[in-house]
């Protein structure tokens, strides 16, 4: 009989008959693997849909945005126009802008913000645009307007109904379904309305301080490369702010976010793999502890412990096989229901199909699992002597820290380090993950060493006899609690965590509660409507605070040097501070249209950081180099832009050039919602500079808000009034929905703590019913056990809970400390809440995975002599 | 398999149980002292037909007259010494657990080690305090079965002495199952079984 051939048989014939306590081995891996391939299967998906769909993203082959209107940009021009000559009539050009703006319902006399788009016919090219009722896109060149549903129902318009959008009016032909390339999400932000190109001049919304998009999509034959023509040109139409895409750069954008998105879902589920790994190490543990009898026998008749070794491995292997294709097959049918979680996410019709790649990494995953966690307590094997076989000895073999057991635990840090990297993509961040789930598995265990320890030492000796009993079940020998507090911990640990996350995050954009913070801002005021404006508010009785000036202007230059020269070097001068900045990042700083304000007092969501601030008094008129105004930069900006204390700038004020230096840096609180600014000028330089206004008020009451919006909407058309109650309800909907699909992960995790659980019960069962029927010999009612049980439960569930609650908090902290940069505070009912709910779980589990303990009946207790 | 069994035992009496294993032996004890059920016929305990009982009903019934001690010990590893021998009482609900409990420790000469965990003590004393367990609610009859089966000599004769002199004290019935003849010579009485029936009923 060869070896190989006896350890399989041995494998095989133990398994056969005792396939039972074996099944733990397989539910302990399902869940991970099920939500591993789920989230990857789904992440497939979305990449093939996205590249099946790629030229219904844009619509088009390839588009040009700017801030100004296309046709003042020559670079812009001059490529249209080479492009239309060398392809012919195949090449088609539609024009577009978007912008936010009110629009009016005279018939139900109600107001809202929305974003105006307005298209030319042809467009989309490429994908469609579904409406309801079907087919009336066509309809917006006749005039129509076609809106988000959500519109509707905000105004309680309905089909038929006339829409006045600044001096235009525009009858409702129905609402839009999908929009190829946009996500649902992006109407929370303002229901989007569609309108004709040529009818957009009507509304004299695109006046001066209008902040407007203007994009020109083409049609190229097939002859023409667009991503060619995209490369040639990009530098040039950067220098002149002019952004072109084309449908690769969509397409590998989308599909960059989708992958990190799905990795770090993924690693979600990872964490609930691991967790199923670690119930695979004790319940491996303790099926060595039931066998040791067995074992011992085989090591007598002359097997290796090797040999053994080996065969209980096979075992586990087989078992987490199991698991890991009945967990792909739940991946797989639970994948059918991300992207109903996702929906609003996504861009793109996600079409559900199998995905092989998926599958195969997740049984890999799965099994490999199995095989790593179980690896450890096997080899405990070591150290069972033949002679158990003669001289009974019930304590459980010490394994000692040979260099078999380190290099196996050796392996397990490097596969739990392995497994994560793979899934997020990097090695660093891999290790990251593995060192900060092993801390919090770390504190979990020295919480259950603790816990163990009071039980021992503290347990009060007055309490009733019921109580002590199910205290000292959790330092008995052969206790499980490690396992419990480490597995339910864990699970709680990361919802807790999303959950206090979620509720901070949350709390600082809560307006409605704060009754001295602003719910209203009206912005792009004209000079001769502030007036119009202070009337209207005053009306509803709103104390109206200062209009605060908004400057639009772009840089020009940066310490004498011009921003074309700094764009073509790809980055600022300075040598010290050159490494690795991509483009992307930097330059945009650079690029970009700056909306500044002038003024004397430090607004109340900033402090200065460096330099200091200039005060009311007015400094220069930045009308030469030698008389600059002092402005204050905000830290974060000052650093793209690679600035410091004493830098010169030349600014592009529409036109006019304004020489500043700088005199300050200041950090600003963006969650506030206060009118913040990336640079503010003192006062003397841009008083007399075009400019429009913002300001703020309060109004209680949500119908004089809209009594508000519907009255500047009449009077001042171009006035955009924003509710922060309805971006504080969107922000909330959003943020929301993120939570929503990784606590969907997280479940995952909590449920694999669950059959851990049972798996803990399950393998400490035999003493259980032991000490159940010996009680009951005794003396002790079906009731009184069941009380010892409830207490022993209570208490693992609680400690269990307490432990993850204050490790959430403290990661929670940290994420708002550092990630979110916000503020903390605990939200202690609702913590206080999932707290008792894992207590009461743990009881229920507990208790319903001990009911045999009541069925034996006392008898056994003498038979088991 | 037991059939036709017929006997009484007084209150106060001494008897033992002896026969080759599978001859009943267990089953009849365990019928004795509620923790099965008979198939037919009746099984008074104290007067109390236990057949009228339920299962929680015979578990108070064991709780207030019936005592055990098993071949195993059969002591809660997670309790020390004194407070296994106050679980019965504390089950009662009885009070003044302690205090029974260090006068039974005092009695089967472990008064000094009532701290202790089972872990702690040698099996001659382990058995002792099961026996301390069993004497605990001073119960009407006292079930041993093989309690010296585990121990060597010297041991086992300090047990059962010890659960002998608790019986004369006490007034409580005594009785044991066991294979040691000269054990069972002891016993005023002495009921031997043979596949399910009784083949002998001597007393002394």
């Amino acid at each position: 009989m060869t070896s190989a051939g006896f350890v399989t048989r041995l494998a095989w014939r133990e398994m056969r008959a005792s396939w039972r306590r074996l099944v733990l081995l397989t539910g302990a891996v399902l869940a991970g693997v099920a939500a591993l391939v789920a989230i990857n299967s789904f992440t497939d998906n979305l990449r093939t849909s996205v590249a099946a769909q790629a030229q219904a993203l844009l619509g088009a082959d390839l588009s040009l945005r700017s801030r100004a209107p296309l046709d003042t940009s020559t670079v812009a021009i001059a490529l249209v126009d080479s492009l239309t000559r060398i392809g012919g009539d195949e090449v088609a050009v539609a024009n577009s802008v978007s912008f936010a703006g009110m629009v009016y319902l005279p018939s139900s006399n109600t107001a809202r913000l929305v974003q105006v788009r307005s298209v030319d016919p042809g467009w989309p090219w490429y994908g469609e645009v579904r409406t309801a009722p079907a087919g009336i896109w066509e309809r917006l060149q006749g005039g129509a307007i076609i809106v988000d549903p959500s519109l509707l129902t905000a105004l309680g318009a309905e089909v038929g109904d006339t829409l006045v959008l600044g001096d235009a009016s525009y009858p409702i032909a129905g609402s839009v379904v999908n929009v190829p390339g946009e996500a649902g999400l992006q109407s929370a932000f303002g229901a989007r309305v569609f309108v004709a190109h040529r009818s957009i001049a009507a509304t004299n919304l695109l006046g001066f301080g209008a902040r407007v998009d203007h994009t020109t999509f083409l049609r190229l034959p097939t002859t023409l490369d667009a991503q060619a023509i995209a490369e040639a040109n990009r530098d040039r139409l950067d220098a002149a702010r002019v952004r072109i895409r084309t449908v690769a750069d969509d397409r590998d954008n989308l599909t960059d976010a989708f992958t990190r998105l799905g990795n770090y879902l993924g690693l979600v589920a990872l964490i609930a793999l691991l967790l199923g790994g670690l119930g695979t190490a004790s319940a491996v543990h303790v099926l060595i502890r039931q066998r040791m009898d067995s074992i011992a026998m085989l090591r007598c008749l002359g097997a290796t412990s090797g040999q053994v070794i080996v065969a209980h491995l096979l075992q586990a292997l087989a078992m987490g096989l199991l698991g890991s294709v009945l967990g792909a097959g739940a991946g797989l049918v639970l994948q059918q229901f991300l992207p109903v979680v996702l929906a609003d996410f996504l861009p793109v019709d996600v079409e559900v199909a199998l995905s092989p790649r998926a599958i195969a990494i997740g049984v890999a995953l799965g099994l490999w699992t199995a095989g790593v966690f179980a690896v450890l307590p096997l080899l405990a094997i070591r150290a069972i002597s033949p002679l158990a076989t003669l001289r009974r000895n019930t304590d459980p073999p010490r394994a000692r820290w040979e260099w078999r057991r380190l290099l196996a635990v050796a392996a397990l840090a490097a596969s739990v380090v392995g497994l994560a990297a793979v899934q997020v993509g990097s090695l660093v961040e891999g290790a990251w993950f593995a060192a900060s789930g092993g801390v919090a598995l770390v504190v979990l265990w020295l919480a259950s060493l603790g816990l163990i320890r009071v039980a021992r030492r503290y347990a009060p000796r007055r309490a009733p006899y019921l109580v002590r009993q199910g205290l000292a079940n959790l330092h008995r020998p052969g206790n499980q609690t490690v396992t419990v507090v480490l597995a339910l911990g864990f699970g709680a640990f990361l919802l807790t965590t999303l959950f206090t996350a979620q509720a901070n995050l949350l709390r600082d954009l809560r307006v409605e509660a704060a009754v001295d913070r602003a719910n209203l801002v009206m912005f792009d005021i004209q000079t001769d409507q502030r007036a119009v404006v202070e009337r209207v508010l005053r009306a509803e009785g709103a104390t109206v605070q200062p209009f605060t000036p908004i400057v639009p202007m772009r840089i020009a230059e940066v310490n004498g040097e011009d921003v074309g020269v700094i764009f073509g070097r790809g980055g600022p001068a300075r040598a010290d501070s050159a490494e690795g900045d991509d483009d992307g990042g930097s330059l945009w700083a650079y690029r970009r249209e700056y909306r500044s304000t002038y003024r004397g007092d430090i607004g109340p969501a900033e402090r200065v950081v460096e330099g200091e601030w200039f005060g009311s008094a007015p400094s220069g008129s930045g009308r030469s180099a030698d008389d600059p105004v002092a402005i204050s930069v905000e830290r974060d900006v000052g650093t793209e832009l690679q600035l410091q204390l004493g830098d010169r700038m030349v600014w592009n004020v529409q036109g006019a050039r304004i020489h500043a230096v700088v005199t300050s840096f200041r950090e600003v609180d963006w969650a506030r919602f206060e009118p913040n600014f990336f640079v503010i000028f003192a006062p003397g330089a841009l008083e007399r500079a075009p400019q429009s206004f913002v300001t703020l008020a309060r109004v209680d009451d949500p119908l004089a808000r809209g009594r508000v919006q519907r009255a500047l909407a009449e009077r001042a058309a171009n006035v955009a009034t924003v509710d922060l109650g309805e971006v504080q309800r969107a922000l909330e909907s959003v943020i929301g929905k993120v939570v929503a699909a990784i606590r969907f992960m997280a479940i995952f995790s909590l449920a694999t703590g669950a059959v851990v659980l049972m798996g803990a019960i399950a393998t400490s069962r035999w003493q259980r019913i032991r000490e159940g029927t010996l009680l009951r010999t005794l003396g002790a009612t079906r009731g009184q056990v069941i009380r010892i049980l409830a207490v022993e439960y209570a208490a693992l569930g609680t400690a269990a809970a307490l432990v993850a609650t204050t490790l959430a908090a403290t990661a929670g902290w940290a994420l708002s400390r550092w990630v979110f940069e916000a503020s903390f505070s605990l939200p202690l009912l609702p913590m206080l809440a999932l707290s008792l709910a894992l207590a009461a779980l743990t009881t229920a589990v507990g208790l319903w995975s001990s009911l045999d303990v009541l069925k034996r009946p006392p008898l056994e207790v003498l038979r088991a002599e | 398999m037991l059939k036709d069994i017929t006997f009484a035992l007084e209150a106060g009496g001494f008897l033992s149980i002896v026969g080759p294993s599978g001859s009943g032996k267990t089953t009849l004890l365990g019928l004795l002292a509620g923790l099965d059920q008979p198939t037919r016929g009746r099984v008074l305990l104290d007067g109390i037909d236990l057949g009228t009982l339920d299962e929680d009903q015979r578990a108070v019934l064991r709780r207030g007259r019936v005592g055990f001690v098993f071949q195993s010990f059969q002591l809660v590893p997670t309790l020390t010494a004194r407070e296994n021998v106050q679980v019965p009482l504390e089950l009662a609900g009885a009070d003044g657990a302690a205090a029974t409990a260090d006068d039974l420790l005092e009695r089967v000469g472990l008064g000094a080690r009532g701290h202790h965990y089972p872990s702690q003590l040698s099996g001659g004393e382990q058995q002792r305090v099961a026996v301390a367990r069993a004497f605990s609610t001073r119960p009407a009859i006292l079930f041993a079965d093989e309690p010296t089966g585990n121990l060597d000599g010297a041991n086992g004769a300090t047990v059962i002495d010890t659960m002998i002199a608790l019986n004369a004290e006490y007034g409580t019935t005594l009785v044991l199952v066991t294979h040691d003849l000269e054990l069972a010579a002891r016993a005023r009485r002495t009921i031997r079984l043979a596949d399910g029936a009784v083949v002998a009923d001597t007393a002394r």
